[in-house]
């Protein structure tokens, strides 16, 4: 288990590498200078946007900058931000509580939706309910998180006046009072993301489900007399779960991308919209640091997907 | 695949009466697969419905600007933010434009894009996909590593970004509309074949093994014609569905990138780039919102719900 780890890690370590080139190719490639909101500013003489430049490592060629960034990287030197000239590490851990916080609490209600909805859409194909879960479903995927943010925003902050549609980030909760204020701030966000979640994770469960139904070892526990809750929550929903985890782990990645879009429209700030807003001023320290974090998201939650499977399920072996 | 089953000659029977109906029983019409596949399409209600509703949106998008009586862009600000009514059914913006007018505009360019950014996927998809699973070997693994590794990449983050860097030259190079168009819907494509390659390659797999192909090859039929005629045409069904489900995603997509102010240029109300003008005002205007976001959701739940019959359908462990 221990090498099998270890090997699948050092697997990510290449992909990592050819997606840190990829993001790094796509920016030296790029029309248009990091540094051309100087070059705007007459205060800022030629001569020292060419000194700029070149501490910034600006004239060397890519694969230069490459390496250098690499190694800068790899040392936890993650450069300036152009535009705050604040250290762009510093930059990210202000901003990430808010994200995860926001994110968390969405997959983990999605979770705990979906699964009991799932599991009852299955034991029960084509009831009401699970037609009425399945409609939901659809209803959930198909509607895109920035609309259904505004809906909500149009329905409980301005018809209802219920709930603040603006983030406050500032907030911090030291007693009930304040807890509830950031209950009722989280309220829409986290709904938004997990509605969008809640669709397509009640659809993996359900089919995990039905596909272990019908299994010999479902019959058996019947056959020895175990009543049906038992099968279904004792034998046929663990067994279930192992490709539910999976996706959930893989499921990851894409709530982060998914806070980009809530995180805009509640004005969280959050990772999300440091990164937009670094795209907006061309802060190219920033956008290629948030788009490797991203990346790195991705590879990881592939590789805890990938142990989470072997762990649960005793028949893959890792030699 | 089987044709059909040739009608059963008989021997003839002592009453001509009994051949004549025994004959008119065998020749039905034959059931070929697509027979077949349309046959489960239309027994799922929902994928019917969403069929409907579907080419419903595309006439509405293509044929209604042709009907409309507003022009899309003229500003009129006496009729700023005006509630729906009988002369502007879906109200109008803030600069008094006539939604109905624009939605409808921008629906042929969300549609546009969804259409042109899936083909764009569902090629490259194909083509990586046919050739690692027909080649086998060296060229497999290289293109799915390649595969693997452009289902990496952040996607979200990695389109903003493109859009962001590449957006004032493509612009200069074929004007605002076209040049954004061609960036939106190649970035789109660009970035989402990687799941049509590998449902392509495991089909590719699999069907090389089957008789048939062992038969067109011993007919001595090249390599390149076994692929297109015989194996492609096999592997058909993921990919339609996959490209059904693709325009819903793309259409989505082109929406977020509006919405956060990296898609379209303020004058082509794509429904995203609607919903992004239209935040600002959702408590004088609400209609503003409305509209283009229920067309977007509409869309993409009846393309959902196709996709989801089509998969009923063309799945060959279905047939009935």
């Amino acid at each position: 288990m221990a090498r099998y780890l270890l090997r699948r890690l050092l697997f990510a370590i290449p992909t990592l590498l050819g997606i840190s080139m990829v993001i790094f190719a796509i920016l030296a490639l790029a029309p248009g200078d990091p540094l051309a909101q100087f070059a705007a500013d007459p205060s800022v003489p030629p001569e020292v946007r060419e000194r700029i430049r070149e501490s910034l490592g600006l004239n060397d060629p890519w694969y230069i900058r490459y390496v250098k960034w690499l190694a800068a990287l790899l040392r936890g030197d993650w450069g300036y931000s152009f535009a705050s000239r604040v250290p762009v590490l510093d930059l990210i851990v202000q901003r990430l509580p808010q994200t995860l916080q926001v994110v968390g609490v969405a997959y983990l209600v999605a979770i705990f939706i979906a699964i009991p909805i799932g599991i009852v859409s299955a034991v029960r194909p084509y009831s009401l309910f699970d037609n009425l879960a399945t409609t939901f479903a659809f209803i959930g995927f198909s509607l895109p998180t920035f609309f259904t943010g505004l809906l909500l925003i149009l329905l409980f902050s301005v018809r209802l006046r219920w709930l603040p549609f603006i983030y406050d980030s500032t907030l911090k909760v030291v007693n009930w009072e304040t807890l509830w204020l950031q209950v009722r701030q989280m309220l829409m966000p986290v709904t938004v993301l997990a509605l969008f979640q809640t669709g397509s994770l009640t659809r993996f469960v359900r089919a995990a489900m039905l596909e272990n139904l019908p299994a010999d070892y479902a019959r058996t526990a019947r056959a020895k007399g175990l009543s049906e809750q038992a099968v279904v929550l004792g034998h046929v929903f663990r067994n279930s779960m192992i490709p539910v985890v999976t996706l959930l782990a893989l499921g990851v990645p894409t709530v982060f991308t998914g806070a980009i879009v809530t995180e805009q429209i509640f004005r969280i700030n959050g990772i999300g919209e440091l990164l937009i807003k670094s795209i907006q001023n061309s802060d190219t320290p920033v956008v290629m640091a948030i788009t490797f974090i991203f990346a790195v998201l991705v590879v990881l939650f592939n590789v805890i997907a990938d142990v989470l499977y072997g762990i649960l399920d005793p028949r893959i072996r890792y030699d | 695949m089987p044709e059909a089953n040739p009608p059963v000659d008989n021997p003839p029977v002592g009453r001509a009466q009994l051949a004549a109906a025994t004959r008119a029983q065998f020749t039905r019409p034959p059931r070929s697969l697509w027979n077949d596949a349309w046959r489960r399409f239309r027994r799922h209600r929902m994928a019917v419905a969403g069929t409907v509703v579907f080419l419903g949106l595309v006439l509405f998008v293509t044929c209604g600007p042709l009907l409309a009586r507003n022009d899309p862009r003229a500003i009129d600000f006496s009729k700023s933010m005006l509630a729906p009514s009988r002369a502007h059914p879906m109200g109008t913006d803030d600069l008094g434009r006539d939604m109905l007018a624009r939605v409808m505009l921008g629906g042929r360019i969300s549609l546009a894009v969804g259409v042109a950014s899936m083909l764009i996927a569902i090629t490259l998809g194909t083509l990586v996909g046919a050739l690692a699973g027909f080649a086998g070997g060296r060229v497999d693994s290289i293109l799915m590593r390649l595969t693997d590794l452009f289902l990496a990449l952040p996607v979200v983050p990695l389109l903003l970004l493109l859009i962001f860097l590449f957006r004032d030259a493509l612009r200069r190079a074929f004007g605002p509309e076209t040049g954004i168009f061609i960036l939106i819907v190649s970035v789109i494509g660009l970035l989402n074949w990687m799941t049509v390659a590998r449902l392509v390659r495991s089909s590719f797999l699999a069907l090389k093994q089957k008789e048939f192909v062992e038969a067109a090859h011993a007919l001595g039929i090249g390599e390149a014609r076994i692929m297109v005629r015989h194996i492609l045409p096999n592997a058909l069904g993921p990919i339609i569905v996959a490209a059904t489900l693709g325009v819903g995603a793309a259409i989505i997509t082109e929406s977020v990138l509006s919405f956060l102010g990296l898609g379209f240029p303020p004058d082509t109300p794509t429904w995203g780039r609607l919903l992004f003008d239209g935040q600002n005002f959702l408590d004088l205007a609400p209609w503003m919102v409305l509209w283009p976001g229920f067309l977007i959701f509409l869309t993409v739940l009846s393309i959902n719900y196709v996709g989801d019959g089509l998969r009923d359908a063309l799945d060959p462990r279905s047939r009935r």
